[in-house]
């Protein structure tokens, strides 16, 4: 079964962005609310909860987590101008049975990208509703065959500080590595982005492929991806590595399993002044839920 | 002009215009639709940055009466001290009121469970307390007590220092920074002291 996009995500709010609120008019109305906490504004903002609504372009490109070109929001806009998305190459490694090198191009080559419109919830407490552009994981895989041994596939971003500015420090442990189990990389919701809103990915996006997981956490989706292994034992991903008490492996979108310094119950929704509630598996649980039967989810946050 | 009007019509309205410049400045950006894709989240960080800024300024101040030996310069502290209040408040109703709408239960909970939040939440009380005790006439009736009281500015300083590090996901330059800074400041005042004490002993 191919599921396009998730039910509660429906086609005509893919297209026209003229309905959507205008950053200009939006941010008045935002004016109105600090200048004196006017109702006028509240009672605005209240109107949309509820409703997913695409995040304009500009915010799903310049509104982004991308340590490797900075720390702050603003920065991978910025300075993402130094990555060269092409030629890129993919090294296919692992449990699989034809490890290569290939070429994005040769990696989906005869695949048409297919547009999903997924709700992206960061680990911090914001999100956003993005129109993607991407190729299932599960159908790249099964063009890759790996053997019986792989369990886990990894995700490796590219490791180069002359493009990556951000490598130059040690904020995190660079490459960034992300991963996931098999059943989770071969979900049908599982993609591997290509574009945004009908164009190629914009660099700091995570040109010029990127991991997609709707029901977990942004961090989960690894950028850039140069490396694909597949491994019989569960990657140490990079969040994870950096500070354990506070981000797992599995990092399923739950509001009842809090971070440990901050709550997850709730979320900006970017565009909105109010915080809604996240939805378990990031409002995907129907279709995910039954991947983590039986497992402590507490326990593998 | 005596040192007294000096401080009244020229220190004193100085301070007002640069006390609200941050206000108006973020006022600005709010009608030119300038705050970035998350405006809470720019005016709360903003309004947070602002108010230990201006905490420190106000540390400064008997520092530097103590260098120039210009004494009335303590007349102007309250002023500034009550300055880093103002922003801390709108730090804290703009999270209340947008982060929590307002909900004690929200409220309660983030006091109790967070304790980056508890620290913040701490600061705002000691902020208050101090702001609601500045007055000629607060002080007058508080006598010696107030002296006490008052120091616990030092404990606000380096409790917003340890919220503002705390609040950060991984990347704390910017509040290193600020910790430096504190230690400066508050390292002076202790040299300082320390000079006083020598000269009195010869």
């Amino acid at each position: 079964m191919l599921i396009n996009r998730p039910p509660d995500i429906k086609s005509s709010d893919i297209t026209d962005e003229r309905l959507f609120w205008g950053r200009r008019e939006w941010l008045a109305s935002v004016g109105l609310g600090v200048a004196g906490l006017a109702l006028p504004a509240i009672a605005c903002a209240q109107e949309t909860q509820g409703a997913d609504k695409l995040t304009p372009y500009d915010a799903v490109t310049g509104y982004n987590n991308y340590y490797e070109f900075g720390t702050d929001k603003e920065d991978p806009a910025r300075n993402a101008g130094t990555l060269r998305p092409r030629p890129w190459n993919v090294v296919v490694e692992g449990e699989v049975k034809r490890p290569a090198t290939y070429t994005v191009d040769d990696l989906f080559k005869g695949m048409k990208p297919e547009e999903r419109v997924y709700r992206m919830r960061c680990v911090e407490g914001w999100s956003m509703v993005v129109p993607w552009l991407g190729h299932p994981l599960k159908d790249v895989i099964a063009r890759l065959e790996p053997t019986t041994k792989a369990k886990y596939v990894e995700f490796t971003t590219l490791l180069d500080p002359r493009q990556m500015p951000g490598q130059r420090r040690p904020i995190l442990d660079w490459p960034y590595v992300e991963g996931l189990r098999m059943d989770e990389a071969m979900h049908p919701l599982t993609i591997l982005t290509v574009g945004v809103y009908g164009k190629p990915l914009p660099n700091q996006n995570g040109a010029p492929l990127r991991l997609t997981v709707p029901w977990k956490y942004g961090f989960k989706g690894g950028k850039s991806i140069v490396r694909i292994r597949f491994t019989e034992t569960q990657p140490m991903n990079t969040w994870q590595r950096s500070a354990p008490d506070e981000y797992g492996f599995y990092a399923n979108v739950n509001p009842t399993v809090d971070h440990p310094r901050w709550s997850q119950a709730t979320e900006r929704r970017i565009g909105e002044l109010f915080r809604r509630k996240t939805l378990m598996f990031n409002g995907y649980a129907d279709q995910v839920a039954s991947l983590y039967s039986g497992m402590d989810l507490r326990k593998n946050f | 002009m005596t040192d007294a009007q000096l401080i009244r019509r020229v220190i004193k309205p100085a301070l007002w215009v640069l006390g609200l410049a941050p206000l108006l400045y973020l006022l600005n950006r709010t009608r030119l639709g300038d705050l970035g894709f998350d405006p809470i989240r720019t005016i709360t960080h903003f309004t947070g940055r602002t108010a230990i800024t201006i905490l420190f300024i106000t540390l400064t101040v008997t520092p530097l009466r103590r260098l120039t030996g210009w004494n009335p310069l303590i007349k102007v502290r309250r002023l500034i001290g009550n300055f880093a209040f103002f922003y801390a408040l709108i730090h804290f109703l703009i999270y209340a009121v947008f982060d929590r709408e307002l909900s004690p239960v929200g409220l309660g909970e983030d006091i109790a469970k967070r304790p980056w939040i508890t620290v913040g939440f701490t600061t705002f009380l000691i902020l208050l307390t101090l702001a609601i005790t500045s007055p000629q006439a607060m002080v007058r009736k508080l006598g010696k007590r107030w002296q006490t009281l008052h120091r616990l500015i030092y404990l606000a300083a380096g409790l917003a220092v340890l919220h503002f590090t705390w609040a950060q996901k991984k990347d704390i330059r910017l509040p290193l920074i600020y910790a430096a800074v504190l230690a400066v400041i508050l390292g002076s005042r202790l040299v300082l002291r320390l000079r006083i004490a020598v000269r009195r002993e010869r």
